[in-house]
């Protein structure tokens, strides 16, 4: 399970966690959210400028 | 007053005092603003002192704009996090929620109780419309917020003026399409504000429907679930102006419709003028580039801008929409308005003004430089706008 941040809002996606508002369920990779998937915080970047986290750049 | 202090690897310890941190209030008391009419009516027994609040705002706010200016001061971008942090904010911002409501329901009140005149009915009507309309701009800070009692604070405040669907129509419609001509909410260089209401108020309610049912599609559930955060919304509206008028009769009917429908008016009128003609460049794979402070009509006008939690401020918005109220930023350089919004709204109501002052304005910028490729028109106005402006259009 990985974790993806915006690169503009700081939002991270988790696929553990998913986000259950946008209706995405715990589990749901990156890979599988649709090519049209914006940033659910702002809405202004999409998934190409998601960055993949390494779990080491993590402070939590 | 308060002071931030961040210490710097760098360059030592930095501390900045938010000179606006107790202004704040005004944004958050403004939606009382309209009572002061109604008790002026009650004092005097001059029916059209129901004017004063709604003219006080369109002649003091534009004169006011005019004569304290721009506040062009930003907080250094250490000190941002803090301050977002600081729940005085937010408070202020989830005060002015039932003070809609408290609003709302004195004009109400005032409507059913005093033998109003036609003229007095209809200034209260607009007047209080108007006021709900600023429920939409305190329901668009919150609503940039993903925190739960942000949203639901925002789907209350949205109810007041009937207005569910503007979140999401806002968050995920309009900021991510802003600037372009599939944007229902971006005005195009000569589209009048009349024409643009047509576009604009049905295009957002589409919008918002549109993603609402895919997002509820994800969830597997039916467009009318209890889950719809529109329906939810509209429930909380339907509820109270239903009761109203059981309670009071159909006398209040044209009350509310007036009331809401003056409410949209006052968001058409921000979205007419806060991207006008503006347009992001296509880029070679179809897609738009991001949206930069250049793509957003700018004020620094600080009278106004404390009135209405920094919506002005509106070149960092877009940029950047998470940003709080108390941290957005003036940049040097970006498309400026001539006033404040209220000033603004009163020329975009005159369109022979608003073209005149505009227009010039929008070619002369420096990203554009009379480059009508890179201004968003209305189709069929290009050649009428090279020859009307002639002498600023680069062929
Ligand atoms: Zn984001």
């Amino acid at each position: 399970m990985a974790k993806y941040q915006c690169p503009d809002c700081g939002y991270i996606y988790d696929e553990a966690t998913g986000n259950e508002h946008e209706g995405y369920e715990p589990g749901t990779r990156f890979e599988d959210l649709s090519d049209d998937f914006a940033c659910p915080a702002c809405f202004v970047r999409d998934k190409e400028d998601f960055a993949l986290l390494e779990k080491s750049s993590l402070k939590k | 007053m308060k002071t931030v202090t961040f210490d710097s690897p760098a360059q030592g310890t930095i501390s900045y005092v938010d000179k606006k941190r107790g202004l704040w209030w005004m944004s958050a008391l403004y939606p009382l603003f309209p009572i002061t009419g109604l008790v002026l009516h009650g004092l005097t027994g001059i029916e059209l002192m129901l004017l004063v609040p709604m003219a006080a705002a369109y002649i003091f706010v534009p004169l006011f704009d005019y004569l304290l200016g721009e506040d062009l001061s930003n907080p250094p971008e250490e000190v941002v996090a803090q301050l977002e942090q600081d729940r005085y904010y937010s408070r202020l911002l989830y005060l002015a929620v039932p003070l809609h409501f408290i609003t709302f329901f004195a004009a109400v009140y005032w409507i059913v109780t005093q033998d109003l005149s036609m003229a007095g009915y209809l200034i209260l009507a607009v007047g209080t419309g108007m006021t709900s309309g600023l429920g939409i701009n305190t329901g668009h800070e919150l609503g940039h917020k993903t925190d739960p009692l942000s949203r639901l604070m925002a789907k209350i405040v949205l109810a007041v003026p009937g207005y569910g669907h503007f979140c999401l129509e806002h968050n995920a419609g309009h900021h991510r399409h802003v600037a372009t001509p599939e944007d229902s909410a971006s005005s195009k260089m000569g589209e009048n504000i009349y024409a643009f209401a047509l576009r604009e108020i049905p295009g957002g309610f589409k919008r918002a429907w549109q993603l609402e049912k895919v997002r509820l599609q994800r969830k597997g559930k039916s467009m009318w679930s209890p889950s719809n955060e529109l329906l939810q919304s509209y429930a909380i509206t339907a509820i109270i102006q239903i009761s109203l008028l059981i309670a009071s009769g159909w006398m209040l009917l044209p009350f509310l419709i007036i009331h809401n429908f003056l409410a949209w008016w006052q968001l058409t009128s921000a979205n007419y003028i806060e991207h006008y003609g503006l347009l992001r460049e296509k880029k070679a794979n179809g897609s738009y580039e991001r949206c930069q402070p250049h793509h957003s009509w700018n004020s620094n006008h600080v009278f106004s801008n404390l009135l209405l939690y920094h919506l002005e401020r509106h070149s960092d918005h877009h940029a950047h929409p998470t940003r709080h109220y108390q941290s957005l930023r003036n940049f040097d350089d970006v498309p400026a308005l001539p006033n404040g919004y209220f000033g603004a709204y009163l020329m975009a109501y005159c369109p022979p003004i608003w073209f005149a002052v505009m227009n010039p304005r929008l070619l002369k910028l420096q990203h554009i430089q009379g480059d009508l490729s890179k201004v968003n028109i209305l189709p069929g106005k290009r050649e009428a706008m090279e020859q009307k402006y002639a002498s600023l259009v680069v062929a």
